[in-house]
């Protein structure tokens, strides 16, 4: 196991994820976050908290996504199914979609399945921490990416709790 | 977290951890059902026959919008409608239907052990909806679904389950599943329709009296007199048995605290439960059919994996 950021090199990249967010929706007008389940909404978590902090007065709309139901390759695993809250409408929202790592690009496909069944989006953004471009298998980009990694397809790149609350994204080789 | 199990043929056979999957998925399925588009793709690949050899509303209608909240395919068996009626038997029918490329058969049965019987013959994963008068796991896993809703634990509670205990389906899964997640049961009606040895076997508590039984539980369990088991005659009359047993306004009233009532259907009103308490503010019974959806869809999303393949 290798480790790509430590706490502090992380909590400064979700700062300038929070920045770059804010910079885009300074007013927070119509705008809701999202985070998928369950290294997204690790993420989502500070940044949304990081935003908050910045816009004190602005009442930050956050919600978790869980694409289990929805997985193109459920029939080879049948697994637990993790929490949905969205507490708001997306109808006519900016939805900002929050991952920690974006790979072949399924999982986002998936969590757009997930959102067109609560309602119609005006727009959708996605935000990741670490894009491995070179591995997408479907056509979906980052609009907000914090580092690209040039990895090996069988390689896990993930964001862990330890057991003292500390983040870090690490990268596991297969085997 | 995967189930233990293939096929959901009772709850006698499945674990704790297997009942506390089965709860947890059915919450996330809850949410599903509130949600604009109620339905997401996950057995989109999927064919499943509903096979009631015997009548059902509830049960049949709850797995068949159970599965197309799914995004299943199915297919409805009614025997009564059927080839059954020329004769044809039950393994035969069964693999006339799975030719057909079918991979989950849910079952209701006249006779104990039909599903089980089913499963040791067929490749199919199969879903008990009731076996005569041995087990109706999804009803059990519903009313439990639906007491943690209100109580927020099964842990300690007490649960009484009142009627014609003898030839319930009903009683039995709920007593296995409720002694499972560590709950205290306890059995009330007349003597004849309460088996002889039921306090030694399940290890549950018995009592004649029905208000000394409610003064006793958090969750009154009505169940109804099952007239089409019963082939002599176990009490003098209806009247009577509400007399005695009927679960009354006043009842609930003279009691220091406020219990839960709960029924699986069909009531029949006047008898084992008065109207006004059917439908008063104690009763969660139409909850309980709400969660039925949610609760198979559970249990159909799980056992999916063992499809056919």
């Amino acid at each position: 196991m290798k480790e790509i950021l430590n706490h502090t090199d992380l909590q400064i990249q979700i700062a300038s994820l929070a920045n770059a967010l804010l910079k885009k929706h300074p007013q927070l007008d119509d705008v809701v976050f999202v985070g998928i389940q369950q290294g997204g909404v690790v993420l989502a978590d500070d940044i949304v908290a990081a935003i908050q902090l910045k816009q004190p007065d602005k009442k930050v709309q956050y919600g978790q996504l869980d694409i289990t139901f929805y997985r193109d390759d459920i029939r080879k695993e049948i697994l637990a199914p993790d929490t949905m809250h969205l507490p708001f409408s997306i109808e006519n929202k900016n939805v900002v979609l929050i991952d920690d790592v974006l790979f072949t690009g399924r999982t986002i496909k998936a969590a757009l399945d997930v959102l067109l069944d609560y309602g119609r989006p005006a727009k959708v953004e996605l935000c990741v921490l670490v894009d491995r471009k070179e591995h997408r298998q479907f056509p979906i980009q980052a609009d907000f990416s914090a580092i690209e990694m040039a990895t090996d397809k069988s390689d896990k790149v993930k964001l862990i709790k330890d057991s003292d609350n500390n983040k870090h994204v690490v990268l596991m080789p297969k085997g | 977290m995967q189930l233990s199990t293939k096929h959901l043929l009772g709850i006698k056979d499945i674990t704790t951890a297997d009942i506390s999957l089965i709860l947890s998925t059915a919450q996330q399925f809850k949410e599903v059902l509130q949600r604009p588009v109620k339905k997401v793709p996950s057995l989109r690949e999927v064919t499943i026959v509903n096979l009631f050899y015997e009548n059902s509303t509830r049960t049949r209608m709850s797995f068949e919008l159970a599965e197309k909240r799914l995004s299943a395919d199915t297919i409805n068996f009614t025997a009564s409608a059927s080839s059954v009626k020329k004769g044809e038997t039950l393994l035969d029918t069964v693999n006339n239907i799975l030719s057909m490329k079918v991979d989950m058969v849910v079952m209701r049965h006249s006779a104990s052990g039909a599903p089980h019987f089913l499963a040791k013959h067929i490749p199919a994963a199969i879903i008990n909806a009731g076996d005569g008068i041995n087990e109706h796991p999804t009803q059990a896993l519903l009313d439990a679904f639906s007491i943690k809703e209100k109580l927020q634990t099964l842990e300690g509670k007490k649960i009484l389950l009142v009627g014609d205990i003898m030839h319930s389906r009903v009683a039995l899964s709920n007593i296995y599943l409720l002694k499972k997640m560590g709950a205290e049961l306890m059995v009330a009606g007349p003597p004849t329709l309460i088996p002889k040895y039921i306090a030694e076997a399940l290890q549950v508590k018995v009592e004649y009296n029905l208000k000394k039984a409610l003064e006793w539980c958090d969750v009154a369990n009505v169940l109804r007199i099952q007239l089409e088991r019963q082939n002599q005659v176990l009490f003098s009359s209806l009247r009577e048995y509400n007399l005695a047993y009927g679960v009354t306004k006043k009842l609930l009233d003279g009691l220091k605290k406020e219990i839960l009532i709960m029924h699986p259907g069909p009531i029949n009103r006047g008898v084992e439960i008065d109207s006004d308490v059917a439908d008063g503010h104690q009763s969660i019974i139409l909850q309980q059919v709400e969660n039925g959806v949610a609760v198979r869809m559970a249990v159909l999303y799980l056992l999916s994996g063992s499809k056919n393949s």
